[in-house]
């Protein structure tokens, strides 16, 4: 349910994987939306036991069937922000043997493995498994800004309100696709906004 | 001979202008009448007297101008120059590194005395004469990539190496052919070349890796890549194309020979001493059609590539929409005599134009 095939893509754009039971003593598992279809998926009574998940609904309502699953700790956060110092503080605590799991859109999930990779952790042992909207986390290349939750192209930057249209190329270190002016060769020439992936 | 320095913009009313001299050491980088990508690797042990391979990191009539272009476009966006924290040891081994080679080579303008840690540096053309304590930062107003590199034409990637691959962690990336350093900082090798066509379904990336892995110290390779500029623009950023993006409109049939610009870029490649980093100068060379044509092999070579460059690679570079006014202009220059193999002008051995 709400699995998107992504199209085949270059080198720098990421690829997404399937949640899977790993061995550790601790696993944190950061759910966001329709990812929560993905922790229930893998949920088993042991691996429960040892898990702390953290789930941000945006809009979804997972909460109850997360909770019935008994994980060792649960928390609901209004947004991945207001999620981020828990995030945080419990990767600072991470031992040799946690096992973390990301599951949601591409923006939650980079960002996520950002927090990861700082404490330490290298980005290809931490899980992933996009679920639910497809929209992504856009960098304008030209003031810079981050456009949360794009999902048409070309799109308007958030910031400096430039036509964008949006690439492949992907940054781990920003999270975030590139966004580049799509009239920049013939001004106000802007094509009719569509699905980025219609 | 000594190098008279250009007073010159690459911006605004772009007074750029290459000598005949300077057109004649251009690095014509079509070796036959067709391109294709390759790797076309080759060591960088000098090159014939007066040639841009000649020395390890040539300076020429550009210099200073070049280096003004460099401090404007910094003052505006500092993130133009990034390193990150691992790197800045490379950086040091950078500024030895440029730091010795200029000195050597062009003795008459740069001047490196060292007692133990203790460094004077003079570049004569900037006007600088500083001591300082080498690899102590605080004696130096930047950090030393950034030192060293706003006193060095060309834009410098640095390399860390590991895990068998190499990383794209500091760069100095002011003249670049349109990516940015801010977005790739940190990229490897794959990634921050995922936008090339073609290249990686030929296995072109694969086997340059395998190459620049095993470079060793004191043994610096080379190699040539192009693209196509309109005016003499040095910093056709991506962070600035929102700016300059509508030049390419510009071109007339009148002004073409004039504001078209083949754009060549020296790549070499450098193993650092300390850091094990590799160090990637790609210096930017820039010669208008005009002054191409000049010599006629190039004249009559450069229409052949340009004319038959698959559409993927000319809409990468960024020249498909004008790619028929390049050839209806280029084509006065191509009179289908045949043309003698390698990159070299051969004035005195082609012919004339017969057209």
């Amino acid at each position: 349910m709400s699995k998107f095939e992504f199209p085949k893509s270059i080198a720098s754009r990421p690829v997404w994987g399937t949640l899977e039971f790993r061995s550790g003593e601790h696993h944190l598992m950061i759910a966001e939306a329709e990812g929560a279809e993905a922790v229930l998926d893998i949920a088993t009574p042991d691996l429960m036991a040892k898990t702390h998940i953290i789930y941000i609904p945006r809009g979804t309502d997972y909460a109850d069937k997360l909770r019935a699953l008994t994980p060792a700790q649960f928390y609901e956060g209004p947004s991945y922000g207001a999620a981020l110092p828990r995030i945080r503080r419990v990767l600072e605590d991470a031992h040799m043997g946690l096992q973390v799991y990301l599951t949601g859109t591409e923006g939650m999930m980079g960002q996520a493995m950002n927090e990861a990779m700082a404490v330490g952790l290298p980005h290809t042992a931490i899980q992933t498994e996009h679920r639910g909207s497809t929209a992504r986390r856009m960098q304008c290349v030209h003031c810079k800004g981050i456009t949360e939750d794009v999902e048409v192209d070309p799109f308007v930057c958030s910031h400096c309100g430039l036509n964008l249209f949006v690439r492949d190329h992907y940054s781990r270190r920003h999270a975030a696709y590139q966004g580049v002016r799509v009239d920049a060769e013939d001004h106000g020439n802007v094509p009719e906004p569509k699905g980025i992936y219609e | 001979m000594t190098i008279q320095f250009n007073d010159e913009s690459f911006r605004d009313d772009y007074t750029f202008r290459n000598s005949e001299w300077a057109i004649k050491r251009f690095p014509f980088p079509f070796h036959e009448d067709s391109y294709m990508y390759s790797v076309n690797m080759e060591q960088h042990r000098g090159g014939p007297e007066g040639s841009v391979y000649e020395k390890r990191f040539d300076v020429d009539e550009h210099y200073v101008s070049e280096m003004k272009d460099r401090a404007i476009v910094l003052d505006q966006d500092p993130l133009r120059c990034q390193s990150l924290p691992h790197m800045t040891l490379a950086g040091w081994d950078l500024l030895e590194l440029i730091m010795v080679s200029k000195s050597e080579d062009y003795p008459d303008l740069f001047e490196l005395h060292r007692n133990g840690n203790q460094w004077r540096w003079i570049n004569k053309p900037l006007g600088i004469d500083h001591s300082f304590t080498f690899m102590d930062e605080t004696t130096l107003p930047y950090g030393p990539m950034e030192y060293i590199t706003r006193q060095a034409q060309g834009d410098y990637a640095v390399l860390d190496q590991r895990d068998d691959m190499l990383w794209m962690d500091a760069g100095m990336v002011t003249t670049q052919a349109d990516w940015s350093l801010d977005f790739d900082i940190g990229m490897n090798f794959f990634e921050w070349h995922a936008p090339v066509p073609l290249a990686h379904e030929m296995g072109v990336f694969q086997r340059a890796l395998k190459f620049l892995l095993n470079i060793q110290q004191g043994a610096p390779a080379r190699r040539l890549n192009w693209t196509m500029t309109v005016n003499p623009l040095l910093d056709t950023s991506p962070e600035n194309y929102s700016k300059w993006g509508i030049q390419k409109t510009t071109l007339t049939p009148e002004n073409i020979g004039r504001k078209q610009h083949l754009r060549v870029e020296l790549q070499t490649f450098f193993r650092l001493p300390r850091s094990n980093a590799l160090v990637f100068p790609i210096r930017c060379y820039l010669c208008a059609f005009e002054d191409l044509m000049t010599v006629p092999k190039w004249g009559r070579r450069l229409h052949r590539v340009v004319r038959d460059l698959p559409v993927e690679l000319a809409t990468y570079k960024g020249f498909i929409n004008n790619r028929p006014l390049m050839l209806e202009y280029l084509s006065q220059f191509d009179d289908g005599l045949p043309t003698s193999p390698g990159v070299w002008p051969d004035l005195e051995t082609e012919p004339p134009l017969t057209k």
